[in-house]
């Protein structure tokens, strides 16, 4: 019996270890430029540049099938990033997509009308969204990414988004005036024409 | 030589193992729609038969039989069958992509059937040695892809044929499934058990 039981003990143990080490060793290192263009979206998971969530776009990007200005939530300093990283130039947003909005804003059930309907649970993509069937629901404000996926599917339309108050985490350090009324120019390069 | 001749033939033809054993009925199923994942699933399964092979062999006649815990046989084979080709899964995935790529999504699939643990479990039972047990699990998965490439052609066929409504679908695959192994029993007493 003591036999039997250290006999296997053993065997799992062995073959965890050598599993165990087998997933460090064999690990195989993903592409760093999709690593990287990963880390420079906003990770809002919301789906408004077609694809299931930033790392897909982020490898969509990579293999050239994407371009860069297809991130909303992202807006132009996204973009700006992604242009470093695959060496391309800046382009302007895509109105397709979506509009990119400057203040942060976090999604809001107003709860007297909420039916519990659960349809907004569904859509959220970072389950920020608390309830069950016909219990109130509400948003986990620290983990809204305020995507606005859970708008659409509301019912009742009792969701709101609001701008995040600011306090003394989340402070939003205002430009200078003189600064305001500068265009932002993207230098870009002079295109070269071949065989001229 | 012969006894080793005898073994392969054996598995392929005489005791198949998807037509008179039995085993593997899952995947012979699941997979035989279309040829190319057939061949992929079968050279997957060549390559776990054999690798369950050696390593249960192993297993039973080092640690096993001499601790006297030949009941243990099934619970410790399935543990280190599925350890064995999950880490052999890893190595290949790091050393070569090109055979990932053929086999890699088959591997996990294969790796608990019942196929590969009653294999296993035969070549116990049928007490081989060292080389015959690895050719009993090679000839297994030759028999094994075989049938289910020969399955997978008539089902492509199939696919097309005008089929009565009842017997669209599995229902007709069963029945060629059950017809096949009766073409099969024509082998048998090819050679003696």
């Amino acid at each position: 019996m003591i036999v039997a039981i250290l006999t296997l003990l053993g065997l799992a143990l062995f073959f965890g270890l050598l599993l165990g080490y087998a997933a460090i060793h064999f690990k195989v290192k993903g592409n760093p430029i999709v690593d990287k263009l990963d880390a420079a979206l906003p990770q809002t998971q919301c789906g408004q540049c077609t694809f299931p969530g930033c790392r897909p776009y982020a490898e969509a990007i990579e293999r050239g099938e994407a371009e860069i200005n297809q991130c909303p939530p992202g807006g132009e300093t996204t973009i700006q990033e992604l242009a470093d990283i695959m060496g391309v130039e800046t382009i302007p947003l895509n109105d397709d997509h979506g509009e990119h909005s400057d203040t942060p804003e976090v999604a809001v059930i107003i709860e007297d009308q909420c039916i519990g309907c659960t349809l907004c649970i569904q859509a959220c993509p970072v389950d920020a969204i608390m309830g069950a069937a016909k219990q109130m629901h509400t948003v986990i404000a620290d983990e809204c990414t305020g995507c606005e996926l859970c708008l659409p599917p509301c019912p009742v339309d009792c969701i709101v988004m609001l701008p995040i108050k600011q306090n003394i985490e989340r402070w939003n350090n205002p430009l200078p005036l003189a600064l305001e009324n500068i265009p932002v120019v993207v230098e870009t390069a002079p295109k070269v024409v071949q065989g001229e | 030589m012969t006894e080793y001749l005898l073994i392969i033939i054996g598995t392929v033809w005489v005791n198949n193992i998807v037509l008179s054993q039995f085993l593997g009925l899952c995947p012979f199923m699941g997979v035989s729609r279309k040829l190319e994942t057939a061949m992929g699933m079968g050279l997957a399964t060549a390559f776990v038969l054999t690798l369950s092979s050696i390593s249960s062999y192993l297993l039973y006649q080092y640690i096993l039989e001499p601790l006297g815990l030949e009941y243990l046989r099934t619970l410790s084979f399935i543990l280190v069958i599925a350890a064995i080709v999950g880490f052999t899964e890893m190595a290949i995935r790091k050393t070569s992509p090109l055979l990932h790529n053929v086999l890699g999504i088959y591997l996990p699939l294969i790796t608990s059937n019942c196929a590969v643990l009653g294999i296993a479990l035969l070549n116990i039972q049928a007490s081989h040695s060292f080389v015959g047990s690895i050719l009993y699990g090679m000839g297994s998965a030759l028999g094994f892809t075989l049938v289910l490439v020969l399955f997978a052609g008539i089902r492509e066929r199939l696919a097309v044929a005008d089929v009565p409504s009842p017997f669209k679908g599995n229902a007709i695959a069963l029945i060629t499934a059950g017809l096949m192994a009766l073409a099969f029993m024509g082998f048998s007493g090819l050679i003696r058990a």
